[in-house]
């Protein structure tokens, strides 16, 4: 706390001025030169498009449409459930044909629920009503309101929803940094978005600035990214930007993490388990400005996105514009299909990105990189040798972390242990196993040390949800077991005690048979049927009278 | 000396009065243990420990009637977690008791049920809805898996399904033994 509270009286001017150094980090060689010099090419409309309901962090959007459903490029297909959640748009038009599972870009391979849709080809967009809003009026909680109902989660890979980073900043925000550093090799999405929109972006940065309202702005880019820096600094010349810079920051891999990001334009290092609006600064990914640029200024919600495709296993590697659910198979396709050496096919960098078996999958709001390797440009790895203690893996975490005693941990299923060294602060970027002369999976078992954690977490709020409605139970059963005792005893009371008040209980009968005698009397209630009698009939009235007048008399 | 005795006295008796004043004043009515032992088990309440759930089988542990080895659904993890608490050795499963398995849920097959509401006065965590002559069915979110619902059905309508794994339960796999120096030299 000391740390920030001292940057509040830092002037302005001097600070972010300088680039600092975060621990560790790997010169990795980019790759990048091939797709991010050939434009980015549209993938075109596929013939079906495959929408996970879950392709951001927080709960999946729950569909809104039926299969024989016709929509429109742009129509709300699923909305979003809960406050950590995004919408959904069918990113063409034509008709939906099934709402299933389907596989999904995820290690698992594993089915997730998905909205299909057969594409006509016409790509219809719905009649817009307020195109000519300008959002150089709208207040924050509008703005917030038009990214979150465009479906805008975070683009660089995490998937957060983007309206909620942005609400959540509450203590004024010094910098807005915007993410350009893609640093993991390959991949050269924002590389070629910088370069072919740099102007939407900047606009996009724009619209950040009039939500967040922050001190400072930088669009943070890598050293090796001179064409796009060059579009940046016109597009920002053209548009006589002041508020905005560009920095330039080392080409050392995990530099686009946000963590290490900040640390090395500001020196300040986010909190563990933290965010980094708690130092004061927001961080977002280029792709996400452009995607607000869309949403607010072409009034088009989140309906594509830059994927790179590339690697010796791809004839024709290549950055393209695609409709979010275009299957992995159709952009393989587009860039001319697989080579001869193809081995693997990764989703994401060859760092952090996970091996598919199948292409059979969609292509998601978070999927930036498609990427066929062939056995020469990255083998897989030999099998595990054990340990050596080696200590290289702790020289390149950019977390600052002990990965062998991670492992370690991890390895003999010591949860707690694995998180007093702050397991949930590692980013998996892989540089540890990266170097690890025993090639030992390191990442995979924090993966998997993480996911266990947070299955015997949900276990044991579930078994704790499971006592209280026991416990309900078990008082339920017995209120109305007590409650039933009660019942009987009351009865019984009321018999036994009926010995003792006899004669309060024939004064009683004797008072309301009386009561209704008297009212009898008082209403002198006439007779009924007596018109049109015969003789006979009156004289055994007649004598009736007289027979109940002398017993009156005689009582 | 008489000083003393006297200060000694004075301290006694003021010490005494705290201690008897926090005796009452802190007063626990359960057995802390149980709790956390309670807190430990599945709450399955499967009655599998051949106690009448979860809460019971934890008070015969804390008293030492039970051994910590007895629960199934909770497997080898929280005879783990018994052990840390309690400060004994781990044990295996005694397979008297029955065999860890992963979770499953029961559904009822909704053409057969004849609506007889034994299930529903079974289930210890009222995951089954219905009513006497209509039509019951599982709160699948509720069910715990206990399965005792299963032999009191008279129709026998009501069947045990795993619980299919979905993206978002799903735990990445410990990735496989490093090879020892042993088996490289072979």
């Amino acid at each position: 706390m000391t740390e920030s509270a001292a940057s509040f009286t830092r002037p302005k001017a001097a600070g972010f001025d300088r680039l600092y150094t975060f621990h560790g980090g790997l010169k990795l060689p980019g790759h990048r030169e091939i797709t991010a010099a050939r434009p980015i090419l549209s993938a075109g409309v596929p013939a079906t498009l495959v929408l996970p309901l879950q392709q951001h962090i927080g709960q999946p959007a729950e569909s809104l449409v039926q299969p024989g459903d016709t929509v429109y490029k742009g129509q709300l297909i699923a909305r979003q459930v809960g406050t950590i959640s995004a919408t959904l748009h069918a990113s063409s038009s034509g008709t939906v044909i099934a709402v299933e599972d389907r596989p999904v870009p995820h290690p698992s391979g594993l089915l997730a629920p998905c909205i299909i849709i057969k594409t006509d080809g016409l790509d219809r967009c719905l009649e817009q009503t307020d195109a000519a809003a300008d959002y150089s009026h709208m207040d924050r909680g509008e703005l917030c309101d038009r990214i979150r109902d465009a479906g805008i989660v975070g683009l660089g890979g995490a998937g957060f929803p983007t309206q909620v980073k942005l609400g959540r900043s509450e203590r004024r925000l010094e910098l807005l940094l915007i993410n350009a550093a893609e640093c993991e090799p390959y991949i050269a999405c924002d590389n070629g978005l910088l370069q072919e929109r740099a102007a939407e972006v900047i606009e996009g940065v724009r619209i950040l600035q009039q939500v967040l309202l922050p001190d400072d702005c930088i669009i943070a880019i890598e050293d090796g990214m001179t064409a796009a820096e060059e579009a940046l600094r016109s597009a920002l010349a053209a548009g006589n930007e002041t508020g905005i810079r560009v920095t330039r920051v080392p080409e050392i891999y995990p530099t686009g993490g946000e963590r290490q990001l900040i640390k090395v334009l500001t020196g300040r290092e986010v909190p563990s388990q933290g965010f980094p609006a708690d130092i004061g600064i927001i961080c977002q990914n280029v792709g996400t400005t452009a995607a607000i640029y869309d949403a607010l200024v072409k009034r088009q919600p989140l309906l594509s996105r830059i994927v790179t495709v590339t690697g010796d296993g791809i004839a024709q590697p290549q950055n393209f514009e695609t409709l979010i659910g275009t299957p992995v198979s159709h952009l393989v396709a587009c860039a001319g299909g697989y080579t001869q050496d193809v081995e693997r096919l990764l989703i994401g960098g060859p760092m952090m990105g996970y091996a598919v078996a199948d292409d059979d999958i969609p292509v998601t709001k978070t999927l930036n990189c498609i990427l066929a390797v062939s056995h020469g440009e990255m083998p897989a790895p030999p099998p595990a040798q054990p340990c050596i203690r080696c200590g290289k893996c702790t020289a390149v975490c950019p977390a600052d972390l002990l990965p062998q005693q991670l492992y370690w941990y991890a390895h003999s299923s010591n949860l707690d242990a694995a998180q007093d060294y702050n397991l949930f602060d590692c980013i998996e970027c892989g540089c540890c196993a990266n170097v690890c002369p025993s090639h030992i999976p390191l990442v995979q078992y924090y993966r998997h040390a993480k996911m266990e954690i947070w299955a015997r977490e949900k276990q044991k709020n579930s078994s704790d949800h499971a006592r209280q409605r026991h416990e309900a139970r078990l008082s339920r059963l017995d209120r109305i077991k007590q409650e039933r005792a009660e019942r009987m005893a009351r009865k019984k009371q009321a018999l036994s005690s009926d010995g003792g008040s006899s004669d309060m209980k024939k004064a009683a009968i004797d008072a309301a048979l009386e009561r209704v005698k008297r009212k009898k009397e008082q209403a002198g209630t006439p007779p009924k049927n007596v018109d049109n009698l015969t003789p006979e009939q009156q004289q055994l009235i007649a004598a009736a009278d007289e027979r109940r007048q002398h017993k009156n008399e005689s009582d | 000396m008489l000083t003393a005795l006297i200060a000694l006295g004075f301290l006694a008796a003021l010490i005494g009065l705290v201690l008897g004043y926090a005796a009452i004043r802190f007063h626990v009515d359960s057995d802390p243990v149980v709790e956390q032992i309670d807190a430990l088990l599945p709450q399955t309440q499967c009655g599998q420990c051949t106690y009448a759930g979860c809460r019971p089988y934890a008070e015969a542990i804390a008293a030492g009637e039970a051994d910590i080895n007895q629960c199934p659904p909770g497997g080898d993890a929280t005879i783990n977690a018994l052990a840390d608490l309690l400060g004994r050795d781990p044990k295996p499963l005694n397979p008297e008791h029955g065999v860890h398995s992963a979770k499953t849920v029961v559904i009822i097959d909704e053409q057969l049920c004849i609506g007889c509401t034994l299930c529903i006065q079974a289930c210890p965590v009222d995951a089954i809805v219905g009513a006497a002559k209509q039509m019951h069915t599982v709160i699948r979110s509720e069910c715990t898996g206990c399965d005792l619902c299963i032999p009191p059905c008279p129709v026998e309508c009501i069947y045990v399904v795993p619980l299919q794994p979905t993206i978002n339960n799903w735990v990445w796999p410990m990735p496989a033994e490093p090879l020892t120096a042993e088996a490289r030299h072979d």
